[in-house]
């Protein structure tokens, strides 16, 4: 990895690294006793991993003058590895916090095992560590692609990744410690927040640069797709997270917008983090790996731009719904609200273009449990964006807020939707990568399809049933009209279904597990060992090689 | 370089363009797709007239409705209470004696008491009232203030050592720890309080040390607890003589218990609750002994 870097090349990664230490260095000394030093003693510990692996291969030969002629699938590569190891850990996470639900004593009456730091420690481990590191390295795999360039930068995509797993890591280890900045999906402390900006921009702006040096003429769809998940989450992540700190020496920070404004701003937040970076980059994704892995053209190029710029527009105005019948004003729950309802088709036009675009190969969904991983959550997406819309409608959301039906909606999408589209990505990718002729083993990825769709379906269905329930009990009237039951009854009623959901994501655990064994031993596998010339960026300009046909 | 080419399965072109082997069909949006989409964008046009949705500067539309949440809350809230009125104002009128004389209202007490005891007192007394350790059993027919409902009632009102200025005061003294029994004198005092409710444990090797007690518990426990250790529920002082206990009965338990002190508390429910919900919830409390004896 380090040998594709040029020495100069390396001598600025060891800057920038010894400047990250430095900085570990201030945290650990400005926080002294605060849970700020322990951060700067993490920021310390991984630079000072990584610069000792730098300088282990400084002196290594130069790389030979035709890197620029290749793809650059290193940063790729390891980005798809740490994206399995926090897929585990994340849902590791998930299952315990499920059990304590059911079990509370699996908290085991320590601190850092409550629910309220375990809870955000899955939440950061599955959507920033396992979807993040998914949507990183396979934009840079589908850009290089589809614009047949490399990427426009060494040291960069190296930046973006492994400074992206630096505030994951900041922040996970955070919540054990017991920072938080209580704001749901975003709560991590200012530090970590300040980094992301500088690891974001440089991701945009190494994207942007590779899209103008493309040899295509137009921009693939998946590209605009991955642009809009870059642009509006740099966008959300800092105007959500304006705070300032308590000292420069603490933790602690204390948000600049108050009260109800707060409220918006996290739910505009919140719910444009599930548009565009569950949805927006996930769909980036499809748009690449399905009809690569299904040998079809994609079904409408008009229907393409429908949904792009309907979902793109419309999701912006709709996290209000998030507050319905709470202090915010009636008008912005309306509002948002009916946005919501406008979203829904051009959500449908992105389903539908997906399962159209299977037409003629239907037969290979049969057969192909890849290509039905991206079926299924195709099927998943559509089936999440009508429940979404559905449940923003202010009467329905006064059944189904706060309880689980809600997370029962988040987990069909985030289960069914972008943890099925990423395995049925990786798949396609992780042999196309390495190449090797194909995955270790077409039964093991068998094996985890129906793990994951029937981890997916019982956790679905329980939390559909427990929510239906508890928002059924809480408004259930004797004929004396008062409340029939109390908060307690509506608990012990959830009990079978906690127990139901935390089997579920264990089957659904069980199948990611299933799938790093099978990635790691794909990755040992024997490669190809003829020159696959057709994965080279200017295929077309060699002499005598036909371009590749389709599929 | 845009070749337009003609799909076998579909019969339908393609853009011309390709990345990497993906191309495109030319297909149009079906028409499906755009009567649906017009069919949502009309249900948000209707429901923008008719609510308040769009912002105008500082005001907003009001919409034809002319409805907000806060006046259907209060409509609610009006229907709510006009629903319950019957009975709400005969269990505020009627005394305790009347309510229980009543089988109909006592049907509404049994329903609407659990709901209140599972969402207010259930927390701390346990679902079935039964309590545990610090919190007592309002199950059984052992009271420190008193277990008739009008009692129950009072306590409920201004709580035990709570901020009510009426509030009820109570404190055990941390006889041990502030030093006004010497470690022996607490010992045998926690030994005579223990042989009360436990007479089998008076035997010839423990009998020096329970009289001994006998004699601490008469010059600094009577005061509150009385010359016969049956409490006094003016004081809020616990019968000591009865084999129930809040904070454990055992000889360690009445050991710590006179080291080191108790003042428990009780919030005071005033506010919270209205004058008929804590009605309510005290005959329910009572009749949980009643039924439980």
């Amino acid at each position: 990895m380090i040998a594709q870097l040029t020495s100069s090349e390396r001598q600025y990664s060891a800057v920038i690294l010894i400047l990250l230490l430095m900085a570990g260095i201030a945290m650990a000394a400005l926080g002294k006793a605060d849970a700020l030093g322990v951060q700067g003693v993490i920021v310390l510990l991984y630079s000072g991993v990584l610069l000792a692996f730098v300088l282990s291969s400084i002196d290594k030969p130069e790389p030979s003058e035709d890197r620029q002629a290749n793809y650059y699938d290193d940063p790729i590569k390891v980005g798809i590895v740490l994206s399995m190891v926090w897929a585990v850990f994340g849902m590791f996470m998930g299952v315990w916090v499920a059990a304590q639900l059911a079990w509370p004593n699996l908290a085991f009456d320590a601190a850092w095992s409550t629910f309220g730091r375990m809870r955000p420690a899955h939440t950061t481990g599955v959507i920033f560590g396992f979807g993040g590191n998914a949507l990183i390295a396979t934009s840079f795999h589908v850009v290089q692609r589809t614009s047949r360039t490399r990427l426009a930068g060494q040291l960069s995509p190296w930046f973006v990744l492994m400074g992206y797993n630096l505030f994951c890591l900041l922040a996970v280890s955070g919540y054990f410690i017991g920072i938080t900045q209580s704001k749901e999906y975003a709560e991590a402390e200012w530090y970590a927040d300040l980094w992301l900006v500088i690891v974001w921009v440089t991701y945009l702006v190494l994207y942007i640069r590779t899209l103008a040096r493309r040899k295509e003429p137009h921009i693939y769809v998946a590209n605009w797709y991955f642009m809009a998940f870059i642009v509006v989450v740099a966008m959300l992540h800092i105007v959500n997270n304006l705070a300032v700190p308590v000292s420069w020496g603490h933790a602690k920070s204390y948000t600049i917008w108050p009260g109800v404004q707060d409220a918006m701003v996290q739910w505009w937040y919140g719910h444009n983090a599930v548009a565009f970076f569950l949805t927006a980059g996930f769909l980036g994704m499809m748009y690449y790996y399905l009809p690569k892995r299904a040998g079809r053209p994609i079904f409408s190029y008009r229907l393409s731009i429908l949904s792009f710029w309907g979902i793109t527009f419309f999701y912006m105005w709709a996290g209000s719904h998030h507050l319905h019948y709470t202090a915010l004003p009636h008008w912005v729950q309306n509002l948002g609200m009916t946005f919501s309802v406008m979203l829904l088709v051009p959500s449908w036009a992105s389903a539908g273009n997906a399962l159209l675009t299977l037409n003629g190969a239907w037969h290979k969904v049969r057969d192909d449990a890849t290509l039905r991983f991206m079926m299924v959550a195709a099927v998943f997406y559509g089936l999440s964006t009508f429940e979404g819309s559905f449940l923003a409608i202010r009467p329905v959301n006064s059944l189904s807020h706060y309880t689980d039906w809600t997370v029962g909606h988040v987990h069909a999408g985030a289960l069914g939707w972008v943890a099925l589209i990423t395995f049925g990505s990786l798949y396609t990718l992780v042999p196309a990568l390495w190449k090797r002729e194909r995955m270790y083993s077409a039964a093991l990825v068998e094996v985890h399809f129906w793990l994951a769709l029937a981890g997916t379906l019982i956790y679905v269905f329980a939390m559909w049933n427990s929510g239906i329930i508890q928002g059924l009990m809480w408004r259930t009237y004797t004929e004396d009209n008062a409340l029939a039951y109390s908060f307690v009854d509506s608990l012990l009623a959830m009990y079978p279904y906690y127990i139901a959901r935390a089997f579920g994501g264990l089957l659904f655990l069980l199948g990611t597990i299933v799938g790093c064994y099978n990635i790691w031993m794909t990755v040992r596998m024997a490669p190809v060992t003829a020159q696959d010339h057709a994965d080279l960026p200017d295929r077309r300009a060699a002499p005598g090689i036909a371009p590749s046909p389709a599929e | 370089m845009a070749v337009e080419e003609v799909d076998p399965v579909s019969g339908r072109v393609t853009t011309g363009h390709e990345w990497n082997g993906i191309k495109e069909l030319d297909t149009p949006v079906p028409r499906g797709v755009l009567i649906f989409l017009i069919v949502t964008h009309i249900f948000a046009v209707i429901w923008w007239f008719v609510m308040p949705t769009w912002p105008l500067g500082t005001t907003y539309t009001k919409g034809l409705l002319d409805t907000n949440q806060h006046k259907i809350v209060e409509e609610r809230l009006v229907q709510a209470n006009a629903a319950r009125a019957s009975w709400v104002d005969a269990i505020e009128t009627a005394s305790f004696d009347e309510i229980r004389a009543d089988p109909k209202l006592m049907g509404i007490v049994r329903s609407t008491g659990h709901q209140l005891f599972g969402d207010n007192c259930a927390a701390c007394h346990g679902r079935d009232g039964k309590g545990g350790h610090g919190y007592p059993d309002l199950t059984d027919d052992d009271w420190i203030w008193g277990g008739d409902p009008e009692m129950i009632a009072e306590t409920m009102r201004i709580g035990i050592n709570s901020p009510h200025p009426e509030s009820r005061a109570s404190q055990m003294p941390a006889f041990g720890r502030d030093q006004m029994l010497d470690r022996r004198q607490v010992v045998d005092v926690a030994a005579y309080v223990h042989s009360l409710s436990n007479p089998s444990e008076s035997t010839s090797a423990t009998i020096g040390s329970i009289e001994a007690g006998k004699e601490v518990f008469l010059a600094n426990c009577a005061a509150c607890h009385g010359e016969d250790a049956k409490g006094n529920r003016d004081l809020g002082a616990p019968n000591l003589a009865d084999g129930y206990w809040i904070y454990g009965g055992d000889l360690q338990a009445i050991i710590t218990t006179i080291h080191s002190g108790r003042q428990g508390h009780m919030p005071t429910w005033d506010e919270r609750l209205s004058p008929a919900e804590i009605k309510i919830l005290a005959l329910y409390v009572h009749s949980l002994g009643v039924e439980n004896p």
